[in-house]
């Protein structure tokens, strides 16, 4: 009871990276505060998830097998938390915040009245005083997230209302092996117990998932243009000299909304963050949302042509002049250099 | 056959476009420099509405809000679009609401309304970027939701079947009437304003709204009944009072932060040849790149 639980997204019988990262977010939380990390699997032909999972600290995975949960819909995996929700009574209740998670946790969220923040970037333990009530909380979950387009940053609490819930996008937590030998307990939930006939009402007719074929996360160097670089034939440019360096090209999100580049490429507070080992930002001017995922890189070069660009803060390097003549002499000297 | 739709629409400070004077000198949003606008995504909702309004005749859109007297500018926003009516949900009962009131005081007041087949909103708002409103209306309804439409392909008496976008593809779902829908800003623009129904409703007014203004147009409102936008209170919805505003909202604003990154010590260059040339030189010698 009071535990903390863990939604697995599961993909052709993978668990999803998001999922990892929360299970290892989840564990020092869990450990904080004295109790058990907990993931609940919803799908088909679980067989391959607690190796997949159990080294990363679940101590209790619950299961719950049944053919018609694949492909996900949104109600019976909702019904399945709900009612394990009401018998385990989690104190925390972590998903990822992607499409399928954004989908699910309000519904869950609803139904249990609870609280949900959407998007942390961080999870902290901490107190909390309701001065008017003249009540002190102990241990609740801190959950930062930018705000108001990510100009602010706010702590939500939820004081009385469990579980306490939150999405946390993929890439913002760091996945970490616990311990490979890790085991836990399994426990097989009934289903007809959990879902009605009545959760099936959506049909999936038709589903082309494609497998990430652009992986910023994981590219050492990020060549990344703003809408200052004005079209999406400039940024052409961009994806030459990510070739030449062996880099992957990112955008903000003003470049995706303009159609510059592809949503999947999209760094920053609604995106991916990323920590690579060099950054290049092109025409990025720097709203916060953008630099909340990407401050971590090891070195930034911020290209622009104005010269007080708020990115240029945060930068190692500033070039002041247009993306469309400093791409090309980088390309050059580049391969000049590396002959 | 004809449907009842109902848009759920959120007039929102324009975040997209935060400017120098956006941020006052100490750090905090000036939200009097935010304009205010129709959030984007409720307009590719709406859209999707307006289309199956003029697919099936006798189809009737109606656009709720909830939000201050002023947000009475996107009703009219969407009345010159092609909305039948709208509903204003106001009142200080609701102030202080996090997703979870919202949502509640929005399904108390769809069921007002009636019979309904289909809810339509925006997949999420830009000022608060939750996606959290649509699908917990659903669940206050007890209704099915689909998430991320992007285009809606065919509306049937029993069934809506709908086109997905999903982070890394397409999913075509198909679930039965009366349903909530979400709309991707991936989905159709909205139409722009019609210049008859501009004329038509640019005297559309709430009650707040012609009180405000204080001149009397009794007469203009008695001919034109259709220039009345309904507002709402609390005590106009059948409603729990504990489930409304801030004591309706599970979760609280422990603190808010202003962003305050710490500057690097940056060397500046031009994009001059020999700055570029000695820059890429430094990053191969330090095994940065190559």
């Amino acid at each position: 009871m009071n535990n903390l639980f863990v939604y697995l997204e599961i993909e052709d019988g993978i668990v999803k990276d998001v999922s990892l990262e929360l299970l290892t977010k989840g564990r020092s939380l869990a450990k904080q505060l004295n109790c058990k990390l907990e993931a609940v699997a919803i799908g088909y032909q679980l067989e391959n998830i607690p190796k997949q999972v159990f080294p990363y600290g679940v101590e209790v995975l619950h299961l719950a097998d049944d053919k018609r949960f694949v492909p996900y819909t949104t109600q019976p995996h909702a019904s399945v938390l709900i009612h394990l929700f009401k018998e385990e009574k989690p104190q925390i209740a972590l998903l990822g915040a992607t499409s399928l998670g954004r989908d699910l946790g309000p519904r869950v969220s609803s139904a249990l009245f609870s609280g949900l923040t959407a998007d942390c970037t961080s999870l902290e333990i901490g107190d909390y005083e309701d001065k008017k009530a003249g009540k002190v909380y102990k241990n609740l979950l801190y959950q930062i997230r930018p705000a108001f387009g990510g100009n602010i940053v706010a702590t939500i609490v939820n004081p009385d209302c469990r579980p306490q819930m939150a999405t946390v996008r993929e890439g913002v937590m760091k996945k970490e092996i616990f311990d490979p030998k890790h085991t836990g307990e399994i426990r097989r939930l009934e289903v007809s117990k959990y879902v009605s006939d009545q959760d099936f009402v959506i049909e999936v007719i038709e589903r082309h998932i494609e497998k990430t074929k652009i992986d910023i996360k994981s590219a050492p160097i990020i060549v990344s243009g703003g809408y200052g670089v004005g079209s999406a034939e400039n940024f052409k440019l961009l994806y030459e000299l990510a070739e030449v360096l062996g880099g992957e090209v990112g955008a903000s999100r003003a470049a995706v909304d303009a159609g510059f580049a592809e949503h999947e490429r999209q760094i920053g507070q609604t995106g991916t963050t990323v920590r690579p080992k060099l950054y290049i930002a092109c025409g990025i001017s720097g709203q916060i949302q953008h630099i909340a995922g990407m401050q971590e890189s090891a070195m930034i070069i911020a290209i622009n042509s104005d010269p007080n660009a708020p990115i240029n803060k945060i930068a190692d390097y500033i070039i002041t002049g247009r993306v469309e003549d400093v791409l090309p002499k980088m390309i050059k000297y580049y391969k000049k250099n590396t002959k | 056959m004809s449907f009842n739709i109902v848009v759920l629409a959120k007039q929102v400070p324009d975040t997209r476009n935060v400017g120098k004077d956006a941020m006052k000198a100490d750090g905090t949003v000036n939200r009097a420099a935010l304009p205010a606008i129709f959030n984007p995504e409720d307009l590719n909702a709406l859209e999707q509405a307006l289309r199956i309004k003029e697919k099936v005749p006798g189809t009737v859109v109606h656009l709720l809000t909830m939000g201050p007297v002023r947000a009475a500018e996107i009703i009219r926003e969407s009345l010159y679009r092609g909305a039948d009516d709208g509903f204003l949900l106001s009142g200080r009962e609701f102030a202080g609401s996090d997703t979870l009131a919202t949502s509640y005081a929005l399904s108390c007041a769809i069921r007002k309304l009636g019979k309904i087949d289909l809810i339509l909103c925006g997949r999420q708002a830009i000022d608060g970027d939750t996606a959290q409103v649509g699908p917990q209306v659903a669940e206050k309804l007890g209704l099915p939701q689909i998430t991320y439409a992007e285009d809606i392909i065919e509306i049937t008496k029993k069934n809506i079947t709908v086109k997905r976008r999903l982070e890394r593809g397409v999913e075509i779902v198909k679930g039965p009437l009366p349903i909530l829908v979400t709309v991707n800003g991936t989905a159709a623009p909205c139409r722009p304003r019609n210049a008859k129904l501009t004329l038509k409703y640019k005297h559309a007014a709430t009650p707040s709204e012609k009180q405000e203004s204080g001149s009397d147009y009794t007469d203009l409102y008695d001919a034109h009944p259709y220039l009345n936008i309904t507002e709402w209170g609390a005590n106009d919805i059948e409603h729990d009072p504990k489930w409304l505003g801030l004591s309706g909202s599970p979760t609280k604003v422990k603190k808010i932060d202003n962003i305050v990154f710490t500057a690097k010590e940056s060397k500046r260059l031009t994009g001059s040849d020999f700055e570029i040339e000695s820059l890429m030189k430094e990053l191969i010698a330090n095994h940065t790149i190559g």
